[in-house]
């Protein structure tokens, strides 16, 4: 599958942090401010009192990427564009890094994960054998995986029934469903405590009814400031919220050190593994959509091969004895070097661990038509030789002297067309790029050397032979 | 054995009036039915979705109708038969960008009931994907014209270039008003196959030309038609057998490859055909069109030969340490 990602939604994270960190600084240095506003790409605020520019002019230019609009006590950022490219590149690499960590982890055999092109990411799983496989890895991957701690705003939390989203923005909180039952709503502060970056492991484990839960650990900024807060928050809910869901919301009873977190939910082993792999790889930074899907069940895939190889093969054997039928010897020879052309191709295609697909098989066609046409040609012009009354063996070596420029130019002139193709083109088109090329230098190595070969091999029994209708099939009396 | 033993030569550019005439009218007529029906773009171009249901005995497909019309992502769904009453075709325009809800699963739930069925294939394209692969084919199509022209002129001569491209753009737009008339879906193997004729045609086209260059360098007669009347005509044997040869392998592709090569194969029978046509009729009419004259190339040619023979004399000079 080909999957794109919403590079947009990380460069608006990246504004909200950088409000985030506007909102910190001037809480944390006693400056005031009107107004904190953001929108998709855009963060502005105006102070109250001019003299506290100095010290937000100080903070802002530590911040690197910005671009900063400042007119009187006016200040709108903005990102610059490098940054919000650097910004999405991030978010790719990111989500390349993580889908691939989270489908090692899965246990596939061979999953690729690659870019294509600037911002989509190719995902193959040959590993995957059934149905809920793939489901389940698909769920994995797409796991945004964002882990947040955020303490319930308790002096409103007995309203949150009659509020909607915007009353409970003006508090600086939001409202997030329970995931069991989504008709149970929570009142939670905007700024969460804690996310899933000081998360440092997750695993699987199991409560006193034996039934699955995540233990997660935090890295030591982390432990300190969730023994921080529950220390201050005895008696107060804590919600454990995951990709916009709330897991839990457990009173806090005491103050808890060392940065162990247990998250219990209603759900399978199963489950609960791939949770587990998806906290551990990171979350993304940028959410995934599915661009293009292809999956062809097993039957299909060899059914529709196996037709198409079966009327191809029956195409070439009809060739084959036609050629033998025409030319005689020179059809033999001929067909050699088509055999021989064809294991060539499949053979090179196997070493590249290209797959049959159709566009595949389109190339096949027209290289072998090609080889076959090459083999016409010499055949033709030596027997215009041999017409005129040329010996045998002058008339092979002027005929593949004459065939050779006629089949040098077509070869070359297709093999052109066939760079442009895989330059330029995507996947089937790339494919089937490949393969004519290796089938068109193939068929130049087998049609002109290869068959020459063969008759400078039977040299001696050719001109001994003195029987031109053996080897080229032609009637005697044309030749006289 | 031998097909063609006559020594006569065939008079091809004597009847290159009405050929044009034909062609003309075919590719004129191709382009209107491209304005007009247009082609019909599968999911590969198009974007959408495509689940192919294969059923144990014939597939009830107003019970399954029914049924998908329940479920909100089968909205629009188109549903037809594919190659046997057995299989099944659920086509939609439509495209879940959903990574974790695959239309597959859901498929398989809203069938419940409708008889033993499987799943056999399930592509969505998004909307973006095909946009992006018809303007790089396009473009990957049009470098590769440019490539042609620039070494067939240098192999050749600019005219031989522009006859072959001309030729060239006969084939494809012919085999796409074959494809507007017929309003089979174009697909990735269709593409596939055009690019075949495209090799195909170039590859006609070229030995032909090359057989016309051999007369014209050897030529004692200085009119451009009978060059080419008898350089086709010593090509013929070949260019009937290999027709033919590809024909015949096309053609078992077309009768016995399965539905799934239908289209694919059906568009290479015709640029087999139009291709052939277009080498004898097409091109060298162009070449003679344009003007291309014997004796301004063999003076060309002597001219070449004398610089050439100009620089060795100099060079041997030069070595000699007479200059």
């Amino acid at each position: 599958m080909l999957l794109g990602v919403k590079t947009e939604e990380a460069v608006g994270s990246r504004i909200k942090s950088l409000a985030a960190s506007v909102k910190h600084f001037t809480d944390h240095n006693d400056i005031l401010l009107d107004t904190l506003t953001k929108s998709d790409d855009e963060v502005t605020f105006s102070i109250l009192d001019s003299d506290d520019a100095v010290a937000i002019d100080k903070m802002l230019s530590e911040l690197e990427g910005l671009h900063i609009e400042h007119v009187g006590e006016d200040y709108a950022l903005t990102l610059t564009s490098d940054a919000i490219d650097k910004t999405k590149k991030e978010a790719i690499s990111q989500a390349i890094e993580t889908i691939r960590n989270r489908l090692n982890q899965f246990g596939l055999a061979e999953p690729t994960v690659a870019r294509q092109g600037t911002d989509k990411i190719l995902v193959e799983l040959p590993g995957i054998k059934t149905q809920e496989e793939e489901q389940r890895a698909r769920e994995l991957i797409s796991r945004a995986a964002k882990l947040e701690l955020i303490a319930v705003d308790e002096d409103r939390a007995m309203r949150v029934y009659g509020m909607s989203d915007a009353d409970a923005a003006q508090y600086g909180d939001i409202i997030l469903a329970d995931k069991e039952r989504p008709e149970v709503k929570y009142l939670l502060k905007e700024i969460p405590i804690l996310d899933g970056g000081m998360l440092t492991n997750a695993t699987v484990a199991f409560d006193q009814n034996n039934r699955p839960v995540i233990n997660f650990a935090l890295n030591s900024e982390g432990a300190q400031i969730f023994g921080d807060f529950t220390g201050k928050s005895v008696g107060k809910r804590m919600a454990i919220v995951l990709d916009g869901e709330v897991y839990s919301a457990p009173v806090i009873n005491e103050r808890i050190g060392g940065g162990h977190v247990q998250v219990s939910g209603n759900y399978t082993v199963n489950e609960a593994n791939d949770l587990a792999i998806a906290l551990r790889s990171g979350s993304l930074l940028a959410p995934i959509y599915m661009m293009e899907k292809r999956s062809v069940g097993p039957s299909l895939g060899a059914e529709s091969i196996r037709n198409s190889m079966i009327a191809l093969i029956g195409g070439f054997v009809l060739v084959f004895v036609f050629m033998m039928v025409y030319y005689k010897m020179a059809g033999v020879i001929a067909n050699i070097a088509l055999l021989a052309n064809l294991f060539i191709i499949l053979a090179v295609m196997a070493l590249f661990g290209a797959t049959l697909t159709l566009p595949g098989m389109a190339g096949i066609v027209l290289t072998v038509g090609m080889a076959v046409d090459a083999n016409v040609i010499i055949s033709e012009r030596i027997r215009e030789l041999l017409y005129e009354g040329k010996t045998l063996h002058k008339a092979i070596e002027e005929g593949y002297a004459n065939a050779m420029r006629a089949i040098l130019d077509a070869n070359i002139t297709t093999l052109i067309a066939a760079v442009v193709l895989y330059a330029y083109g995507t996947g089937a088109i790339k494919g089937f790029a490949i393969t004519i090329s290796i089938g068109i230098l193939a068929s130049m190595l087998t049609a002109i050397l290869g068959t020459h070969g063969i008759y400078e091999m039977l040299e001696k029994k050719i001109t001994k032979s003195k029987n031109p209708s053996f080897w080229f099939g032609i009637s005697k009396k044309r030749i006289a | 054995m031998e097909f063609f033993k006559q020594t006569k030569t065939i008079n091809f550019m004597g009847s290159s009036k009405i050929a044009m005439a034909f062609s003309i009218f075919l590719v004129l007529s191709s382009f209107v039915l491209l304005a007009t029906k247009g082609l019909n773009y599968g999911v590969d171009f198009a974007g959408g979705t495509i689940v192919q249901v294969q059923y144990q005995g014939t597939a009830p497909i107003d019970k399954m109708r029914a049924q998908l019309k329940e479920q909100e992502m089968f909205k629009g769904a188109s549903i037809t038969e594919f190659g046997s009453p057995d299989e099944v075709i659920i086509r939609l325009k439509s495209s879940s960008k959903d990574v974790s809800k695959d239309i597959g699963d859901v498929a398989r739930e809203a069938l419940k009931g409708t008889g033993e069925f499987k799943i056999r294939r399930v592509d969505i394209v998004g909307p973006k994907v095909g946009n992006e692969l018809r303007e790089k084919g396009v473009m990957s199509l049009l470098l590769a014209m440019l490539g042609i022209l620039i070494y067939v002129s240098f192999r050749f001569e600019w005219r031989f270039a522009i006859a072959s491209i001309f030729a060239l753009i006969h084939d494809i737009s012919i085999a796409l008003g074959a494809l507007a008339l017929t309003q089979i879906d174009v697909n990735l193997d269709v593409l596939a196959a055009l690019l075949t004729i495209l090799g195909y045609s170039l590859n006609d086209t070229i030995i032909v030309f090359d057989r016309i260059r051999e007369g014209i360098i050897k030529a004692k007669n200085t009119v451009l038609s009978v060059v080419i009347n008898e350089s086709v005509t010593k090509t013929l044997s070949r260019t009937t057998l290999t027709s033919l040869t590809t024909f015949f392998v096309v053609l078992t592709l077309f009768i016995n490859g399965g539905e799934i090569i239908h289209s694919f194969a059906f568009t290479l029978l015709v640029g087999v055909v139009v291709g052939t046509y277009s080498s004898i009729f097409v091109a060298s009419p162009i070449l003679m069109w344009l003007g291309f004259d014997i004796k301004n190339y063999h003076s060309k040619l002597a001219d070449k030969a004398k610089r050439h023979a100009e620089k060795e004399k100099m060079r041997a000079q030069f070595e000699q340490g007479t200059v």
